[in-house]
C-alpha cells in the first residue's frame, strides 16, 4: 500500500456538506423548543434603574421575561461566567454574570432575556422591554483605559487589571540599550478585530424529558472545556451534561468561549423543563461575541552598529474589554515569548499591564497574542535596517537564530526552548518566487519617473509557538488546565475502525487528516476509517481545538494509539502463527513471519479474532482498543518568510495587493492540500487586519460598524491570489515531526503587508502607520508628509 | 397568507407572516436548511439560491414574493445538472460541486451552499471570465476560511472544463 500521508486526499467531510446535508446549529430543533430574546444594553457604562417588561411578556408566545436581578435571585448559577486564566495572584476579575444586575458595562452586555416559542416573536419581545438607565463615564478606548480618568466598573479604582512581567535579565537589558549603536522605538496599535466566522454564534440547550440531563447543543471549538466550565458555573455534575458541537462554521478562535447564552440556555432549559435556544445575528455579534487583539505595543531594539540585535524591551497595554472571559489575560502572553521573532537574541525584557474597557470583551482571534508580537519585531526589523542602512532581508540574515542554518533546541531569551528550525532556506526562497531584484528595479524606475502608483515589497519572518500545550508549561502560566489530547482507536468486529478524538473541528477536515495517520500506520483504507468527535457523550476527554493544536497533540495521540493497536494485535498474530512475536513483522497493514510466506494475516482480520476472544493469547483482555492521553513534552515552532507586492495610488491612497508568496514550515504535512488552505485563509485574515478590519469604537464607547455593511470582511475582489511553497524541518516536540498550521498565515501576513505598504511610502517620509492602512490614511499620510519640509526619505 | 413556492421540482404551500424572509421560510418551515444566514445586512451570500434560473440572495426577498415562483436551493442542484445532462462525477454532482471538492474550495463549508449557487448562476451569464472577472463576479459572497484562492479555482475550472 503506497503512503496516505503527505498526499492530497479529498476530504471526506465535503459531500455532505456540498449538498446541504449536515447540521449546523441553526438547522436542529427540537419540539417545544424556546427561542430566547437577548435584551442588550445600548449604553456602554450605566447603571439600570428599572427595567419594564409587562409589555413584552403581553406578547403572543411570551413565556416569560427574566431582568438580571430576577435571575440571581432564583439562583440559576453559583458562579459568575469563568476566567480560566488568571495570569496573576492578584488579578482583577470583578463578576461577570450572564445578565447584568444593577450596572451594565458595555454595549451588547444582556440585561433581560425574554422566552418565546417563536423566532420572530423573541425578537420583537425583546424590543419592547423598556429599560430606564442613568448613564456613567465610560471607558471608550484603551488610551482612555491607561489614563484612567473613569473607571470601566464603578467600583474600582484603577482600570488596571494585571501586570505581568518577563524580565529575566534586567541588567542585560539595562547593559543592552546602554552600550547600544543603534536604538529604535515605535509604538504599534493593535486595532480591534471582530472574528466573524461566516456560521454566527448559537446554541440549543435540551433537557431530557425523564428529567436530570441536558443536551447542550453549541456552535463551539469546545465541547469538552463547555462541559466542565458548564457544571462548574451552573452546579450541574458533569455526568449529567453533555455537550455535542454539530457542524461549526468556522470559529478562530471566536467560538472557543463560555458566553453567557451558554449558562442561560442551560439554566433556562433545566429550569423550565423545555428545550431553550438562541441563535446570534450578525450585528449582534459585535456586542455579544468576543473580539480580537486590541493592544499597543511600546518596542524597542538595541542593536550594534551592523544592526546585529542585542535586546528587545516591549510593553503591551491590553484590553481587556469590559470582562475577563475565558482565557482573555492569557491572550497577550502567548504573544510574550515571540517578541525575538526568528532572530538569535540573547535579551528580552516583557511587560504587559491588562486594562479594563466598556468595550466588548477580547479573547483569542487567530494567532491570540502571536500575530501581535510577530508584527511588532517585524516591523521594527524594517525600522532598525533603515536605521542601518540596509535593506531588509540583510538584516533579518544578520539575526537570524545559528545564523539561517538548521539548528534544534534552542532556548531563547524568553527561557522556551524552540524544538527546530532552519529559517534561511524560506527566506532565500520567498524572495526568489517574488522576484525580488526585478521588484527593486521596478520600484526604483517608477520612484524615479514620479509615477502615480508606486510599488512597496514587504517582507516578514516569523516563527509561531503552536502545539499548545505542554501541561508543565500551561500550569506555570497559571492557566487553569492542561494541555494534553486524548484519542481512542478501536478495531471493529468487522475490521473497520473507529478513532475517537478529542479535538473539535470546524473546517480543518480533521476527519480527513485522522483517516489518513491511521491509513498510514496500520496499513488500511482511509474509508475503512470512522472519526468519532465533538459530542462529549462519544469523546469524553478531550481539550478541544485552539492554537494550531489539533495535528500536533491530538494527531500525535491518534498515531500513538494506533501503535498500541497495532502491538496487541502483533501479539494476536504471533499466537496464531504460533511463532514469537519477535518473528512477526508488521508492514502495509499484514502481518507475516519472516521467510513463511503461508503465515499472513491482515490486521482487519484480527478485529473479529479480538472480539470473538475464542483463541487468545493467554492473559490477553478481548478487543483491540488503545486510548493515549499525549502531552506534549514542547511547542512546535512552525515558521516561515512571507513577502508581498503593494501598489498604491498616491492620487487616491488606493492600495491593491499585487502579489502575496509565502514559503511556510510545519514540519511534516499529513495533507498538503489542507495545510494550503488553512494558509491561504490566515493569511487574508492578516492581510485584512493590516488593509480592512477594525471595530471602531466612538469615546462613548458605541460600535460604529457592527454590521457587514461595514466591517469590511474582504471578499474575492479585495485579495489576490497566493504562492505557496514549503521547507520541512521536523519538529523534535512529537513523533510525527508535524508542527502546526491553522494560524501561521495570520502570524505572517499583517506584517508583510504593513512593511510593503510603507516601503512604498518611504520616499514620502512615512516610517510607519497604523493598522489598517486604509486609502483615507494613506492619502493623508502621503499629503501630510508631502508638506512637511522634512518630508522625503530618512 | 397563502404562499405556494415550488422548490427544487416540488410544490410547496403554506401559510406564512407577511414579513417571513423567503430564507426563513426555506429553512423553518419547508426544512431545506442547506441555504445558511451569515448576517443581516445583505452583505455575506451564504442565503444565495436560484429563482427561475438566476441567483438572489433569500434574505433579502419575502416569502411572500416567491409566490408562484420556481427555487433550486443547494439540496437541488445536482438534480437539475442530471436533468440538464451536465452531472458528473460519481456523486452525480452539479460540476461546481465537483469543483468545489476537487478544489479544497470548502473548508468549513457555511459559506459553500450560497458559493456554489452563485458561482453557478456567474458562470451562466459569463461563462468564459478571467480570474478577475470571478472575484467581481463573487463579490457578493463572504468566506472566511479559505481566501477564495481555491474558490476561483474551482470556478476556473468548471469555466475552463465548459468552454
Ligand atoms: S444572509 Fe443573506 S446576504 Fe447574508
Ligand atoms: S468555507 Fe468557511 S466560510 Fe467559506
Amino acid at each position: 500500500m503506497t503512503a496516505v500521508m503527505g498526499t492530497k486526499m479529498l476530504r471526506k467531510e465535503d459531500p455532505a456538506l456540498l449538498v446541504g446535508e449536515n447540521k449546523f446549529i441553526d438547522d436542529i430543533h427540537a419540539p417545544g423548543e424556546l427561542w430566547m430574546g437577548m435584551i442588550r444594553s445600548t449604553m456602554a457604562h450605566a447603571k439600570i434603574n428599572s427595567i419594564d417588561t409587562s409589555e413584552a411578556e403581553a406578547m403572543p408566545g411570551v413565556v416569560a421575561v427574566y431582568t438580571g436581578e430576577q435571575l440571581a435571585e432564583m439562583g440559576l448559577w453559583l458562579a459568575p461566567l469563568p476566567c480560566a486564566w488568571p495570569v496573576t495572584e492578584d488579578i482583577v476579575n470583578p463578576p461577570h454574570n450572564p445578565v447584568a444586575v444593577g450596572e451594565a458595562k458595555h454595549v451588547g452586555d444582556i440585561v433581560a432575556v425574554v422566552l418565546c416559542n417563536d423566532r420572530y416573536g423573541a425578537a420583537d419581545a425583546a424590543e419592547k422591554v423598556v429599560v430606564d438607565y442613568d448613564p456613567l463615564p465610560a471607558v471608550g478606548s484603551l488610551e482612555a483605559a491607561v489614563a484612567n480618568t473613569a473607571m470601566a466598573h464603578s467600583d474600582l479604582e484603577t482600570n488596571k487589571a494585571f501586570h505581568w512581567p518577563l524580565v529575566p535579565d534586567p541588567e542585560g537589558t539595562e547593559k543592552a540599550f546602554a552600550e547600544a549603536a543603534h536604538t529604535v522605538k515605535a509604538k504599534f496599535i493593535q486595532q480591534r478585530m471582530i472574528p466573524s466566522p461566516m456560521e454566527p454564534r448559537g446554541c440549543m440547550a435540551i433537557p431530557s424529558p425523564a428529567g436530570g440531563d441536558i443536551t447542550f447543543y453549541s456552535a463551539t471549538q469546545v465541547p469538552h472545556i463547555l462541559k466542565v466550565m458548564i457544571a462548574a458555573t451552573t452546579g450541574i455534575p458533569e455526568s449529567k451534561i453533555r455537550v455535542i458541537a454539530p457542524s461549526v462554521g468556522g470559529g478562530f478562535g471566536g467560538k472557543l468561549n463560555v458566553d453567557p447564552d451558554a449558562i442561560l440556555s442551560v439554566t433556562l432549559a433545566n429550569h423550565l423543563g423545555v428545550p431553550v435556544r438562541w441563535t446570534e445575528t450578525r450585528t449582534e455579534a459585535a456586542g455579544s461575541s468576543h473580539q480580537g487583539r486590541g493592544q499597543i505595543q511600546h518596542m524597542e531594539v538595541a542593536a550594534d552598529e551592523n544592526g546585529k540585535i542585542s535586546s528587545v524591551r516591549v510593553h503591551i497595554d491590553a484590553d481587556m474589554g469590559a470582562y475577563m472571559m475565558l482565557i482573555t489575560p492569557g491572550v497577550p502572553l502567548l504573544g510574550s515569548f515571540l517578541y525575538t521573532g526568528v532572530y538569535d537574541i540573547p535579551n528580552l525584557a516583557f511587560t504587559c499591564d491588562g486594562h479594563f474597557t466598556n468595550l466588548t470583551p477580547t479573547d483569542a482571534y487567530r494567532g491570540a497574542g502571536r500575530p501581535e508580537a510577530s508584527y511588532a519585531i517585524e516591523r521594527i526589523m524594517d525600522m532598525l535596517a533603515a536605521e542601518v542602512g540596509i535593506t531588509p532581508e540583510e538584516i533579518r540574515a544578520r539575526n537570524y537564530i545559528n545564523g539561517g542554518e538548521a539548528f534544534e533546541n534552542h532556548e531563547a531569551a524568553s527561557t522556551l526552548v524552540f524544538d527546530s528550525g532552519h529559517y534561511r532556506p524560506a527566506h532565500d526562497r520567498a524572495l526568489e518566487m517574488v522576484k525580488i531584484d526585478e521588484l527593486r528595479a521596478e520600484q526604483a524606475r517608477r520612484r524615479d519617473a514620479g509615477e502615480a502608483k508606486q510599488l512597496g515589497i514587504g517582507m516578514c519572518s516569523y516563527v509561531e509557538i503552536c502545539g499548545l500545550a505542554p501541561s508543565r508549561a500551561l500550569g506555570g502560566l497559571n492557566y487553569g488546565a492542561g494541555g494534553w489530547e486524548h484519542a481512542t482507536v478501536r478495531m471493529l468486529p468487522t475490521g473497520k475502525i473507529e478513532v475517537v478524538s478529542g479535538s473539535t473541528p470546524h473546517g480543518q477536515g480533521h476527519e480527513t487528516a485522522w483517516s489518513m495517520i491511521i491509513a498510514d500506520k496500520m496499513g488500511v483504507d482511509p474509508n475503512d476509517v470512522e472519526v468519532l468527535h465533538s459530542d462529549t457523550a462519544k469523546s469524553p476527554l478531550g481539550l478541544d481545538t485552539y492554537g494550531s493544536r489539533s495535528l500536533a497533540v491530538g494527531g500525535v495521540a491518534i498515531a500513538m494509539a494506533a501503535d498500541k493497536v497495532i502491538e496487541k494485535a502483533k501479539l494476536i498474530a504471533a499466537h496464531q502463527f504460533e511463532a514469537a512475536p519477535e518473528d512477526v513483522q508488521f508492514e502495509a497493514g499484514a502481518f507475516s513471519v519472516a521467510g513463511t510466506p503461508s503465515k499472513s494475516v491482515h490486521i482487519q482480520e484480527l478485529g473479529f479474532a479480538a472480539f470473538a476472544a475464542h483463541d487468545l493469547p493467554d492473559g490477553m483482555e478481548p478487543n483491540l482498543q488503545e486510548q493515549v492521553s499525549f502531552d506534549p513534552p514542547n511547542f512546535a515552532f512552525p515558521f516561515g518568510t512571507h513577502a508581498c507586492v503593494v501598489e498604491i495610488d498616491t492620487e487616491t491612497g488606493g492600495v491593491e495587493l499585487i502579489d502575496y508568496v509565502a514559503v511556510d514550515d510545519c514540519g511534516h504535512q499529513v495533507n498538503p492540500m489542507i495545510v494550503e488552505g488553512q494558509l491561504h485563509g490566515g493569511i487574508v485574515q492578516g492581510v485584512a487586519q493590516a488593509l480592512f478590519e477594525e471595530a471602531v469604537y466612538d469615546e462613548d464607547g458605541n460600535i460604529n460598524n457592527p454590521s457587514f455593511m461595514d466591517y469590511l470582511v474582504p471578499s474575492a475582489m479585495e485579495v489576490p491570489s497566493m504562492q505557496l511553497d514549503y521547507t520541512v524541518t521536523p519538529s523534535t516536540s512529537n513523533p510525527l515531526g508535524v508542527k502546526g498550521a491553522g494560524e501561521a498565515g495570520t502570524i505572517g501576513s499583517a506584517a508583510a503587508v504593513m512593511n510593503a505598504v510603507c516601503d512604498a511610502l518611504s520616499p514620502y517620509g512615512v516610517k510607519d502607520m497604523d493598522m489598517p492602512a486604509t486609502p483615507k490614511r494613506i492619502w493623508e499620510a502621503i499629503h501630510s508628509n508631502a508638506n512637511n519640509s522634512n518630508g522625503g526619505a530618512a | 397568507m397563502e404562499v405556494s413556492i415550488t422548490v427544487n421540482g416540488s410544490t410547496h404551500s403554506s401559510d406564512v407572516e407577511p414579513r417571513t424572509l423567503l430564507v426563513h421560510h426555506l429553512r423553518d418551515n419547508i426544512g431545506l436548511t442547506g441555504t445558511n444566514i451569515g448576517c443581516d445586512s445583505s452583505s455575506c451570500g451564504a442565503c444565495t439560491i436560484h429563482m427561475n434560473g438566476e441567483s438572489v440572495k433569500s434574505c433579502t426577498v419575502l416569502a411572500v414574493q416567491a409566490d408562484g415562483q420556481e427555487l433550486t436551493t443547494i439540496e437541488g442542484l445536482a438534480a437539475v445538472a442530471e436533468s440538464d445532462g451536465t452531472a458528473t462525477g460519481d456523486q452525480n454532482w452539479h460540476p461546481m460541486q465537483e469543483a468545489f471538492q476537487n478544489c479544497h474550495a470548502l473548508q468549513c463549508g457555511y459559506c459553500t451552499p450560497g458559493m456554489v449557487m452563485a458561482s453557478t448562476s456567474f458562470l451562466k451569464e459569463n461563462p468564459n471570465p478571467t480570474e478577475e472577472q470571478i472575484r467581481e463576479g463573487l463579490e457578493g459572497n463572504l468566506c472566511r476560511c479559505t481566501g477564495y484562492h481555491n474558490i476561483v479555482k474551482a470556478v476556473q475550472s468548471v469555466a475552463g472544463g465548459a468552454s
